[in-house]
């Protein structure tokens, strides 16, 4: 107990001018390591932090209504929004689109909601089926059999001069904005 | 010359200094045990990962790390580059070799008790090592920018994404944007080149230094019980007793099975040639069924067969308990009995995981839980099936023809192993129970009553109907005959 308050004052006149002067180097780096990491920490999460802000969705043309027989589910394809210049044929994606009748469409992912296979359209059976893991999905996207524990993504829709339009740019996952959509009245029909 | 020679070695180790090291290294007693073709694959495991280094090199002076290009810079590889497809295949096979000789390897050192006092770290180090590995066999997968890798990586993001919260940004992090794309691909080359490999070497390192610095796991003798207290001194006193230097008196045998390892590589590389790649990489054509590779095929089997709701719970609970026991092991167990005869639990375990990991992956090779994609237009209902069948039970056939119900049930040996057999259908589901199973599904089958009509409802249930063995009746319900007046009263399906 009493000999604390003579340990404190000498730990501190034993720092030497070189040894302060090494304290301070280590500190300098620190302040140099920090000023560089702010640009590396953006450079690395810039697809995390760019999706957060101004978002990678928009709305993209599908094709002309009467492209889709009434009744009928069609395969579509769109370019993603969001490209760069080494990207190939990845931007290219596929999707369903069902005309149940005049404006009223559904659009549903190419990804099965299980774990994201292309999932295939049987016209006759009136079935989405998965090749992967074995999931099914009726005529309106809902979960028919399988592992996939919900319906097929939708995407939101709308008609615009004769145009079938959607809204996309982000791989449809169980985590992605699109996820939660589904079961919403499609936003518009006019 | 010979002066010659050891005038300049003279000269560069006076500069170097390593040749006293190095010797002291190479000639550091072992155990006499240890000199067995048991302790091969260590060496084994480093001699395959210099050969994918080497191969991998090679590759990389050819593969464009492009979305755009990745796909035909591998076409060129395969065709036009002299031997380009033997690189690739060394690279491939290199890579199932490495995978399958780290886990030989880790199932020795787990089954001979290396992982006890004091080789602890030494055996956490070797977890990493194995999840690098791991990690280099999925990323590689993925450099060959085939419809495999794009889907793969599909499932990849749709596991991700199920991370609650911050699943949304693991997957732009892992994708390197909102889909998958040329950002994904530059990624997991940067990962697959650069980052794992430095990591793996610096990893390598540590862990051949451990073994230098404690000494290779002696021989484990039933009775030789580990203690911390004196464990290192019974083995300092095992290696002077008992030992013998490890070059040349062990090393021989490292050397052997390293030589026979490349050339097993190199007939493989050389006999199956090289992996892929399958279709282009373009999302557009979905006429595909994604497969991972070999040391991922039972992943794929137990995604399939989980009941839903345990999925996710086990996709992000499973691997982080298996990590953890993995690297608590040694801390949980670092004492007592070495010998496999004395450890009647760590030899069972070993054989559980074993063939459940074989069980898995040999499903995975069938995997009966897809729909056959294209067996409704293939294979018409055979003959046998539909031979003095009336009309109605052949327009049934039509129906089940035309619905595709062989995408999922099989037929006459041919037909989809998702939904049962139904070549004996009839013996098992009353006409009443048929008709409710078609109608309104049930057990892992869709509901097809708004897909049939009633008229083809009927036809297809009579067909179903005459599934049946010949000296077998049809299952049939016995109130029925009651409840319709009368024993004469029998509905068409189930006459004889």
């Amino acid at each position: 107990m009493s000999t604390k308050p003579v340990v404190a004052p000498s730990t501190v006149s034993t720092i030497s001018r070189r040894g302060f002067f090494m304290k301070l180097g280590i500190l300098f780096n620190g302040f140099a390591a920090m000023v560089v990491a702010v640009p590396v920490v953006g450079f690395l999460l810039s697809s995390v932090t760019r999706g957060r802000a101004s978002g990678y969705l928009s709305w993209v043309p599908l094709g002309a209504v009467n492209d889709f027989p009434e009744g009928e589910t069609r395969l579509a394809t769109f370019r993603n929004p969001y490209v760069m210049p080494t990207d190939g044929k990845t931007v290219d994606t596929a999707c369903w689109v069902r005309r149940i009748g005049g404006d009223q469409f559904q659009v549903f992912a190419i990804n099965c909601a299980h774990l994201g296979c292309p999932v295939r359209w049987f016209q006759q059976s009136g079935l989405f089926m998965c090749p992967c893991h074995g999931g099914a999905y009726y005529r309106d996207g809902s979960r028919a059999s399988g592992p996939p524990e919900r319906g097929l993504f939708e995407y939101p829709y709308k008609v615009e001069n004769g145009l079938v339009t959607i809204q996309a740019g982000e791989l449809p996952t169980p985590g992605a904005a699109i996820a939660s959509l589904t079961g919403e009245k499609p936003p518009c029909a006019s | 010359m010979r002066i010659l020679i050891g005038k300049i070695g003279e000269w560069f180790d006076h500069r170097l200094q390593l040749a006293a090291p190095i010797r002291e290294a190479a000639e550091h007693p072992v155990p006499r045990n240890t000199a067995s073709w048991f302790y091969v694959f260590g060496s084994a495991a480093l001699t395959v990962f210099l050969l994918q280094l080497v191969t991998g090199i090679l590759l990389a002076l050819i593969y464009v790390p492009s979305a755009g290009e990745a796909w035909s810079s591998l076409q060129a590889l395969n065709h036009q580059v002299a031997l380009g497809w033997f690189i690739r295949a060394m690279h491939g096979w290199g890579s199932n070799f490495m995978v399958a000789i780290v886990l030989i390897h880790m199932v020795q050192v787990f089954l001979f008790g290396a992982h006890k006092f004091p080789r602890e770290l030494t055996w956490v180090i070797g977890v990493f090592l194995l999840l690098m590995t791991l990690g280099m066999a999925f990323s590689g997968q993925v450099l060959r920018f085939d419809q495999d890798a794009y889907w793969g990586l599909g499932i990849g993001a749709s596991i991700a994404s199920r991370v609650p919260i911050i699943g949304p940004f693991v997957v732009k992090l892992m994708l390197g944007g909102p889909i998958i794309a040329g950002a994904t691909l530059s990624r997991f080359f940067a990962l697959h080149v650069f980052v794992i490999p430095g990591m793996l070497i610096a990893f390598v390192g540590l862990h051949l230094l451990m073994v230098l610095k404690l000494g290779i796991n002696e021989w484990p003798m039933p009775g030789r019980v580990v203690k911390r207290a004196t464990y290192e001194r019974e083995y300092h006193a095992l290696t002077k007793e008992d030992g013998a230097p490890f070059v040349p008196y062990a090393i021989w045998k490292d050397l052997f099975f390293a030589a026979f390892i490349i050339l097993a590589i190199a007939a493989c590389a050389f006999y199956f040639g090289p992996f892929g790649p399958t279709g282009q990489p373009d999302p557009t054509i979905i006429q595909t069924a994604p497969k991972p590779d070999y040391f991922f095929l039972w992943l794929y089997a137990l995604l399939s067969l989980l009941p839903p709701s345990m999925e996710t719970p086990f996709l992000l609970i499973g691997p982080v308990v298996a990590i953890l026991a993995l690297i608590l092991l040694p801390f949980l167990s670092g004492e007592g009995e070495k010998s496999w005869k004395r450890r009647p639990i760590a030899v069972l375990t070993v054989m559980l995981i074993a063939i459940t990991l074989g069980t898995f992956t040999r499903l995975a090779q069938f995997a009966p839980w897809s729909p056959q994609m294209n067996a409704w237009s293939g294979d018409p209902v055979p003959d046998r099936f539909v031979h003095g069948t009336t009309a109605l039970e052949r327009q049934g056939a039509l129906v089940f023809q035309v619905k595709q119900c062989r995408n999922c049930h099989s037929l006459g040996e041919t037909g989809g192993k998702r939904g049962p057999s139904l070549d004996s259908v009839a013996v098992r589901l009353t006409q009443d129970q048929l008709i409710r199973q078609v109608i309104q599904g049930g057990g892992n089958m869709p509901a097809y009553g708004k897909n049939l009509s009633p008229a083809e409802t009927t036809a297809l249930v009579a067909f179903l109907e005459t599934l049946h063995p010949a000296g077998q009746a049809p299952a049939r319900d016995a109130s029925r005959d009651v409840a319709l007046g009368g024993s004469s009263q029998k509905s068409p399906g189930t006459q004889q």
